[in-house]
């Protein structure tokens, strides 16, 4: 049971991290893309390749997974993301597939028995699950921080605007198309990265792991927690693999159906689309990090006050 | 001095000609307005114009330069803004938000750096960025005295609230010329009132301001030179005295209008 525990720890580190990216896409942006299973297999495969077939370290396979994520990315976005809603969602869903089956093509079994990740000469051996919940969790809030001052930044703000109304955003001077690939690009990027961490937990990769379901279950986290709000995304996280694993963590894996949670992350998303399509958290009052002095702060509240608290 | 000229520009979609042909004119400093029956093609003139739309055939000249078929973010960076006839607020961010976002390229880019340069700026800078562009966003507010809405989100405003904010959000850019389509639509008749005053407002700041109206008595009041379009086709162009009296826009339009 502690170790099922510590297993949707990790689990949730990965699906955290790869949540960030789609956030990145959907939640600032509002481009609905399904293909982050995609990115997180070029991140996996670079891992097995680099760490199994070249002999290079895991830490030198992460920035080329975010490299080489970003460019297919980048390669996927250009075309597509002149498509609007449900269009871009079944072109990149597409698109997530061909990168699956290109993998299958290069090696149809996988790779097994990649070598461990070392870090100052400690090993991170599988069977040691708490080193890696520090591992991940370390990254998820490296990337979290980086991606929460984009959110904040000039650049969020664009991309905001973008999710909000394209038509305005262009009036205000916006490069609406730029904006949309730099999102996806980087969105892409830590959806690579995820995939080296999979790949160094569990030593094996296979292409039957990158399917379809993967990226539903990514978009399922970032609607649950809510779009836009990166705290709100790692809760996502959590309670997904939460679903994820209860039957194995209370027992009941006679009971339930290993299909009940694909039924269940389907029922996820209509139900938030339909009754709460904020999410949980819902977004962040002051998206720009409340840019306000401590004064005007204190003056608006009072202000409010003064009104009969109307927001 | 001619701020804004079109040449020959038409837009057709389909079979229907919208725009047909039309030299129209944009003095700087005056208030232009743009006037002419449902259908006349005033919004797609004002489309054209502002890259939201590109046109069949003809062009567009703007400060001398030639902006036809640029897209829509190059040329609000030329300095053209807009405001849209059903209103385009981000409905779901704040008032001063919205504010902020048109401000986007009023602050955090320089001549003296190029893209990438100014990305890691901003990224670096954001906090300190957004304080500027927050306090900035504020003034805009303040100067059309609707800060008190600040905080609040776009789509819970009042009509006529809403309409100033968009109004806002596309002075906070800093434009040489804005373009008005139909900002009175919807208003009563104190609102109406009040946005004359805006447009005074605006009008002291040194911006040429063309504007769609189909509220006669504003238009005569606030306008130097009006344009009458009628089936896509410029049928008139002169001061309101001079249109009033126009035969062909009397019978197009204000003798309809009138009875
Ligand atoms: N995107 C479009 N596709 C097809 N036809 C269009 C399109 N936009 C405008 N039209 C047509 O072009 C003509 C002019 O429309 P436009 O909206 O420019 O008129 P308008 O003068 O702004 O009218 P109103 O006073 O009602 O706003 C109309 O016949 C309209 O149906
Ligand atoms: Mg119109």
């Amino acid at each position: 049971m502690l170790n099922f525990f510590q297993l949707i720890l990790i689990y949730s580190g990965v699906y955290a991290m790869m949540a960030i990216g789609q956030n990145c896409i959907t939640g600032y942006t509002g481009m609905l893309s399904l293909c982050h299973a995609g990115f997180f297999c070029i991140g996996s495969y670079a891992t097995a390749i680099m760490c199994k077939t070249m002999g290079l370290s895991f830490w030198l396979s992460l920035p080329v997974a975010a490299i080489a994520a970003g460019i297919i990315g980048f390669l996927i976005g250009v075309p597509t993301l002149r498509l609007k809603g449900d269009y871009l969602c079944i072109a990149t869903l597409g698109l997530g597939e061909i990168i699956r089956n290109v993998a299958t093509n290069i090696n149809p079994v996988g790779y097994n028995s990649i070598p461990r990740v070392t870090l100052f000469g400690y090993q991170f051996a599988s069977r040691n699950k708490l080193a890696f919940i520090v591992l991940i969790w370390v990254f998820v809030l490296i990337f979290y921080l980086l991606f929460q001052r984009l959110a904040h930044s000039r650049i969020g703000r664009a991309m905001t605007a973008v999710r909000e109304d394209e038509v305005a955003a262009a009036s205000n001077g916006i490069n609406v198309t730029a904006y949309k690939i730099i999102s996806f690009v980087l969105g892409a990027a830590v959806g690579g990265v995820a995939g080296c961490f999979q790949t160094a937990y569990t030593l094996t990769v296979q292409p039957a792991s990158y399917t379809f379901m993967v990226s539903v279950m990514v978009l399922c986290t970032v609607v649950l927690g809510g779009m836009g709000n990166g705290k709100a995304v790692i809760l996502g996280a959590f309670i997904i693999q939460f679903i994820s694993y209860f039957p194995q963590l209370t027992g009941l894996t006679n009971v339930i159906p290993a299909q009940a949670k694909q039924i269940i992350f389907g029922l996820i998303l209509v139900v938030m689309m339909i009754w709460r399509p904020q999410g949980l958290l819902g977004r962040d009052k002051f998206r720009y990090g409340d840019p306000r002095t401590f004064s005007e702060r204190v003056s608006d509240t009072f202000r409010r006050k003064g009104k009969g608290g109307a927001v | 001095m001619t701020l804004l000229e079109t040449k020959h520009l038409t837009r057709e979609f389909g079979g229907v000609i919208a725009v047909n042909d039309v030299d129209f004119i944009v003095t700087e400093g005056l208030v232009t307005g743009l006037i002419g029956p449902n259908g006349a093609g005033k919004t797609t003139l004002f489309n054209q114009i502002t890259g939201v739309d590109k046109p069949t055939s003809g062009s567009i000249f703007f400060d001398g330069k030639e902006i036809t078929g640029l897209p829509a973010w190059k040329i609000s960076r030329m300095g053209i803004a807009r405001t849209f006839q059903n209103i385009r607020l981000y409905r779901e961010l704040t008032a001063v938000e919205n504010v902020m976002m048109g401000l986007h390229f009023k602050v955090g880019e320089s001549p003296f750096h190029n893209r990438f340069q100014q990305a890691i700026k901003s990224y670096i800078f954001a906090s300190r960025e957004n304080r500027e562009v927050y306090s900035k966003a504020m003034e805009w507010l303040r100067f059309f005295d609707i800060d008190q809405s600040a905080q609040e989100f776009a789509r819970n405003l009042p009509y006529g609230t809403q309409r100033e904010l968009e109004i806002a959000r596309a002075l906070a850019a800093g434009p040489k010329l804005l373009f008005l389509d139909e900002p009175a639509a919807g208003m009563n008749p104190a609102e109406t009132e009040h946005l004359m005053h805006v447009v005074d407002k605006i009008r002291s700041l040194g911006v040429t301001v063309v504007l769609i109206e189909h509220d006669m008595k504003l238009v005569m009041n606030i306008c130097d030179q009006i344009t009458v379009l009628n089936f896509g086709m410029k049928i008139a162009d002169g001061t309101p005295n001079e249109i009033k009296k126009d035969k062909a826009v009397i019978e197009a339009y204000l003798g309809r209008e009138e009875e």
